[in-house]
């Protein structure tokens, strides 16, 4: 899967988290949580809809490589 | 026959319009079903029918706006089928709670201080006919009471109606009629404002708070977490949130004063139900009960959780859902702000605030070091519980909360 696309459908799953902001308007190294304003809760749906939809595992001690978009999409890079 | 009444899904909510009935005459209802669709300030919440038997009768219409307490249905309960059947109007749902939030549709008098337009002068007056009155725009103090003690009822006020002058009277029934038509469902933000304002507005006026709090090390608790979320699959694992709501209840076990309504006197409540807040994003709360949550484990609260706040913030919550905590708890999550001290949720008698988990400079046993912690407040009822309570319940918490594994 090309870098875009992963983009694209980060952004889709974000916007079911939460509907009413752009993640398109994210900031490559912007932290998502913080920008989007997002609790622990839907962090964890968020990453539960990434690791169903890429198919990959997201072991908890990588929470914090996985901060913004670029980081998360190269993270997913690697994982495919 | 037992007559099925609009409940009351808190101290906020004074009526629901009907949108639905999902039974009909003759339908078998068993305790648990649901019966109907109410849209509320709290959103379209389903209504759990408390009987079993069949649905005799409907006697509202989908668009009618209900007040609380009224009846909506007549169910035939398993009496009724030999013959013993009793008029038991009033029986409906269980809770102390709902008896009180039922008053304002009886008629019987107390005497609550006026507003502030007539200070230090009190009127004798039933809730209703103050409901009436407030809804009409009529001054109490001008009218006289023909009830016990010249206590001013319902009549009194309806007649002071009519009395108006002609083109009014007319404009201001027919504001009073049932309205027939659905009401717009209103902008549900607003709303959800309006209901939060009213219960904390009332919380604030009538509960003398007073605000402990204490400082937690959760090292132990978030080590606990890691360790047990390594061995989960991602959908499985668990957040800080479901262990804070399990020592609590487990906390509350040993201090039962704080689980408990306040209703003329402190009447404490057996089962554990924690009210939890779930913030919505376009603003406001909703606070579902994880019902028993000293008897359930750590992953099944987690559970409750999944289950629970995606439905709270679409606002698809079951009545029972939202009318039976006993105590809430409220958490920040991460960052911000340190210290939460809650505003009592009435008739409740505490709430449980969370920081956020922060690092901190830590001395214990003489030593320094970097910990992990989280600042844990109690707002309590000072009519209920006195500061010594709230002191143990916080030192049992911090217990709890150093021995994760026997949550």
């Amino acid at each position: 899967m090309k870098e875009n696309e992963i983009k694209q459908e980060l952004y889709a799953l974000l916007q079911q988290i939460a509907p009413e902001t752009e993640p398109s308007a994210l900031a490559p190294d912007e932290n998502i949580k913080e920008s989007l304003d997002i609790d622990s809760f839907d962090t964890l749906r968020f990453i539960v809809s990434v690791n169903e939809k890429f198919e990959i595992e997201i072991p908890e001690e990588d929470y914090g490589k996985i901060t913004t978009i670029g980081l998360l999409t190269n993270y997913i890079q690697k994982k495919m | 026959m037992k007559e099925f009444l609009m409940p009351s899904l808190g101290a906020d909510m004074e009526d629901g319009t009907l949108v639905e009935w999902r039974k009909k005459p003759g339908d078998p209802v068993t305790r648990g079903d649901i019966i109907a669709e109410v849209d509320t300030q709290k959103g379209l919440i389903e209504i759990e029918v408390f009987e079993d038997g069949y649905v005799d009768k409907l006697l509202v219409d989908p668009g009618e706006k209900v007040p609380v307490g009224t009846a909506m249905a007549l169910i035939r309960t398993g009496d009724s089928e030999t013959g013993q059947e009793k008029e038991q109007g009033l029986e409906f749902p269980v809770s102390e709670k709902e008896k009180v939030v039922l008053q304002p549709t009886e008629e019987h008098f107390d005497e609550k201080p006026l507003p502030q337009k007539f200070p230090g002068k009190r009127i004798k007056a039933s809730p209703l006919a103050r409901r009436i009155a407030e809804e009409n725009k009529i001054d109490l103090s001008k009218i006289t009471g023909t009830g016990e003690n010249g206590a001013i009822i319902k009549d009194d006020v309806n007649k002071a109606i009519e009395q108006r002058t002609a083109p009014e009277t007319e404009e201001k029934i027919s504001e009073t009629l049932p309205e027939k038509e659905p009401e717009k469902i209103a902008d549900s933000g607003k709303s959800i404002r309006m209901a939060v304002a009213a219960a904390m507005s009332k919380s604030n006026r009538e509960i003398p708070h007073y605000y402990l709090s204490k400082k937690i090390d959760m090292s132990k608790s978030l080590y606990w977490i890691k360790e047990s979320n390594k061995e989960r699959s991602v959908q499985e694992r668990l957040l800080p949130a479901a262990l804070l709501i399990k020592a609590v209840a487990k906390s509350l076990d040993e201090v039962p004063q704080l689980n408990a309504v306040w209703e003329n006197a402190l009447q404490i409540k057996n089962e554990i139900n924690v009210g939890f807040v779930v913030s919505l994003r376009s603003g406001g709360i909703m606070v579902p009960s994880i019902n028993n949550a000293d008897l359930k484990s750590v992953s099944q609260i987690m559970d409750s959780l999944n289950d629970l706040i995606p439905r709270a913030r679409a606002m698809k919550l079951r009545s029972s859902e939202l009318n039976s905590s006993t105590i809430t708890l409220t958490s920040l999550g991460e960052g911000g702000a340190d210290t939460l001290l809650g505003v009592i949720y009435p008739p409740q008698v505490a709430v449980i605030g969370f920081g956020g988990i922060i690092e901190e400079a830590w001395a214990e046993n003489g030593m320094l070091g970097i910990r992990p912690v989280i600042n844990a407040s109690l707002s309590g009822d000072h009519r209920a519980t006195d500061g010594l309570t709230g002191n143990r319940f916080l030192t049992i918490l911090n217990k709890n909360l150093q021995n994760p594994e026997d949550l």
